[in-house]
């Protein structure tokens, strides 16, 4: 018989508190070749970022890893800017509630936002596949050009490229975005402390499962559409409601999940979420549910996490819900001191688990 | 799509009440039960069920995960034949990040092979339709829940007359596999939850040599929380009344006759192989599917040359004792550390329904806050 670790209980805690060693130990992009994980959002982008490219390219500005860069041209700390980019490749380009177009607007519009910055101007880049009907790029445009006007941001720049057939899926669209930071704003996950409210400000899991319903291989009907929409205004209405707002995350990519754990891990704290909390529409509750996915795991491009001090939570979720994009918001958790670095997830029956990031796809279960 | 119909299942009061009616049964004894299918396991940890049970109830982890007992060699094969340069081989999302002895079809893919994930057969055979210079090969896994799907997509491609169609068929078959761990020297198990979506398919009657060979009740069961806490309570009855029976928890969706049609398709396209290996429990007689004779033209295994090796699991990976609930999951040596979703070396650590993978997601905290409570830390509630 090979030796065997002991069943007991303290053996069974070793044994996790060593799993938990490798866990938060430090990313490494240990893979020979890029694969659909790394773009997922969850671990694997992880590994790739933090694992390969931040450490050729540090500087202490990247090395914050915030959804925008806070740059100090006087280095007073007035007048600071926040500079974000972002690139988008959402297959199909038109799907219910929006199109890439917009979706490309909205997302750098909103990277900015949750830093608190005022956005300025933006920049579109676009690649586009040989044989590109002109009336798609149009339409495109078009929803460009509708979403800036409407977030008051003018696209002062641009480029676009022609690749081979073949070298592009249709359309790329990379934007990037200046805004500029209010004195005295400071939006960190490090000013998180035991005690805060974790908001959401909306439904979530809208966006991705609008994407992956449309997507040619999914007959599915059902009535879901895309939350894409531009925060900037709803980030204002929370901030003059609750001064003291800690930070703001947008739960793109890996969804609520993912975007809580980059939370914990970086506040060094614990977040402690009820799954009954979380607003979700009955029809995407219904399609996660038959695909076997989390809501939890899945993108949205209209919504924010707040992490907010109990005394100011209430009156944000009041401001929140006299919002348009805020109507369904609700408070979904509270930060604790322990286990650090987690999310714990109160399920809807009593009991708990670890919520945690996204690994891999977000793919189907199958049986 | 209303979601009432699975709210009513998932209230915390009656989960309450039949956890406290189960406290009562229980009383001081102690029980082990598997849970044969992954669905169950993975509905266990989801809902943090585990947690909520009598300290004498104890969950072993069935074989019923489709992705976890699939050998490694056939992962070379599949990869073998998504490599044929005009292949397009298509596979359910889970078996994506499987891992071979040379990598996994996601690897695979990464490296230029054509491969893509794909919600049903149909949707294999739509693409055949739709490129016909093409070859489309599925990757047919799963137990007899997933097996009629495929059964009828053979049907409709003979009728359509699609040639460049075709399965590579590791349909697998849970009553042998049952057997295999009931015969097992290490078997301490007092009863099984049932598989809830097998039987729809199988009905109830194959479980029955269960209690009539080997005097253990079966509770087949549907997913909700309260499916699985009722299945357990009437488990624990028949145990404590001396009974051993197939009960039917899921009536709402199983019919003790299963789903006759279904049986039907499975038998015109489809016949048992003579053995076939499972990853961890070794070869066993009878407990798997092949394609027939008749439908030669879209059998993937007669078309293409596949490398067809045993490939020995990696010696570090325990998913055999896993699966027959000798070890559990945190005990297996590379657990958590090597081995995690990210870098499965095992399979059970690859899909949701995993054992470990559903261990590694939501099991550990809870016992994280067993040990803290029971040392009398307490943990914030």
């Amino acid at each position: 018989m090979t030796s065997r670790i002991g069943t007991s209980l303290p053996d069974q805690v070793a044994r996790m508190e060593k799993a938990d060693v490798a866990r938060r130990s430090r990313y490494r992009m240990k893979d020979t070749h890029i694969t659909l994980s790394h773009g997922s959002g969850g671990k694997a982008s992880h590994h790739l970022i933090e694992g390969l490219l931040i450490p050729i390219l540090a500087n202490p500005v990247l090395d914050g890893l915030g959804d925008s860069a806070i740059i100090s041209p006087n280095g007073n700390g007035s007048g600071r800017l926040a500079f974000t980019t972002d690139t988008y490749v959402v297959s199909p380009l038109f799907f219910p509630g929006g199109d890439i177009g917009c979706l490309a607007v909205h997302g750098t519009l909103n990277d900015l936002a949750m830093s608190g910055a005022r956005p300025l101007c933006l920049s579109v880049g676009l690649i586009l596949e040989e044989g590109l009907l002109v009336e798609v790029l149009e339409r495109v445009t078009q929803s460009i050009a509708d979403a800036a006007r409407s977030a008051g941001v003018a696209i002062v720049t641009g480029d676009t490229k022609v690749v081979e057939r073949g070298k592009a899926d249709q359309l790329f669209v990379n934007t990037s975005g200046i805004g500029l930071v209010p004195d005295g704003a400071d939006l960190l996950p490090e000013r998180i402390q035991t005690g805060d409210r974790v908001l959401i400000s909306g439904t979530v899991a809208d966006h991705g499962m609008a994407v992956m319903l449309a997507r040619e291989a999914l007959d599915m009907e059902a009535d879901i559409s895309s939350d894409t929409a531009a925060l900037h205004e709803l980030v204002d209405t929370v901030l003059a409601a609750a001064p003291n707002t800690r930070m703001f995350r947008d739960p793109t990519r890996g969804g609520v999940a993912t975007s809580l754990n980059e939370i914990a891990g970086r506040a060094a704290c614990c977040i402690r979420v009820d799954e009954d909390a979380v607003p979700v529409k009955p029809a995407v509750r219904g399609a996660c549910e038959l695909l076997g996915i989390d809501p939890l795991h899945i993108a949205n491009e209209g919504k924010l996490l707040a992490v907010i001090p109990a005394a100011e939570a209430h009156a944000a979720l009041a401001a929140m819900h006299g919002h348009e994009l805020g109507r369904d918001a609700a408070i979904i958790g509270e930060v604790v001191p322990e286990p650090v670095g987690m999310v714990v997830l109160n399920t809807g029956i009593g009991g708990s688990r670890v919520l945690d990031m996204l690994v891999g796809d977000p793919l189907p279960r199958i049986c | 799509m209303s979601m009432r119909y699975v709210d009513e299942y998932r209230d915390a009061a009656s989960i309450r009440r039949l956890i406290d009616e189960l406290q009562r049964m229980v009383g001081g004894r102690s029980y082990q039960f598997m849970e044969v299918c992954g669905g169950h396991t993975h509905a266990i940890y989801r809902h943090g069920l585990e947690q909520l049970l009598p300290a004498g109830i104890d969950l072993v982890h069935g074989p019923g995960c489709p992705v976890c007992v699939i050998p490694m060699g056939r992962i070379d094969d599949a990869i073998s034949i998504a490599r044929t340069p005009d292949v397009t081989f298509t596979t359910f999302g889970d078996m994506m990040r499987v891992p071979s002895s040379t990598g996994s079809l996601l690897d695979a893919k990464a490296q230029g092979a054509d491969v893509r994930f794909v919600y049903s057969p149909l949707d294999a055979l739509k693409l055949a339709r739709d490129n016909p210079h093409r070859r489309i090969v599925f990757f047919a896994v799963g137990f007899e829940t997933t097996a009629p799907s495929t059964a009828a997509t053979l049907l409709r491609a003979r009728a359509e007359g699609i040639e460049n169609f075709s399965v590579f068929c590791n349909h697998v078959t849970i009553i042998p596999a049952i057997k295999a761990i009931l015969d097992s020297p290490d078997m301490r198990l007092d009863g099984f939850i049932g598989p809830g979506h097998v039987s729809t398919i199988i009905g109830l009657h194959p479980f029955e040599f269960i209690p009539r060979s080997y005097g253990k009740p079966v509770v087949v069961a549907g997913f909700e929380p309260t499916d699985v806490m009722q299945s357990i309570l009437m488990l624990v009855r028949q145990l404590t009344r001396g009974a051993a029976e197939v009960e039917n928890q899921y009536a709402r969706v199983v019919r003790a006759e299963g789903n006759t049609k279904a049986l039907e398709i499975l038998t015109t396209t489809m016949q048992l192989r003579p053995y076939f290996e499972w990853r961890g429990l070794g070869f066993i007689s009878q407990s798997a599917l092949s394609i027939r004779e008749e439908f030669a033209a879209w059998d993937a295994e007669r078309i293409f040359d596949v490398p067809g090796v045993r490939v020995t699991d990696p010696k570090a990976c325990q998913c055999g004792e896993v699966l027959k609930g000798v070890i559990k999951p945190w005990q297996c040596k590379v657990f958590g550390t090597t081995c995690t979703p990210e870098t499965p070396i095992g399979t059970c650590m690859v899909s949701p329904e995993g054992a470990c993978a559903a261990y590694y997601n939501y099991g550990r905290h809870a016992l994280m806050q067993g040990a803290a409570e029971s040392a009398g830390a307490g943990t914030p509630k």
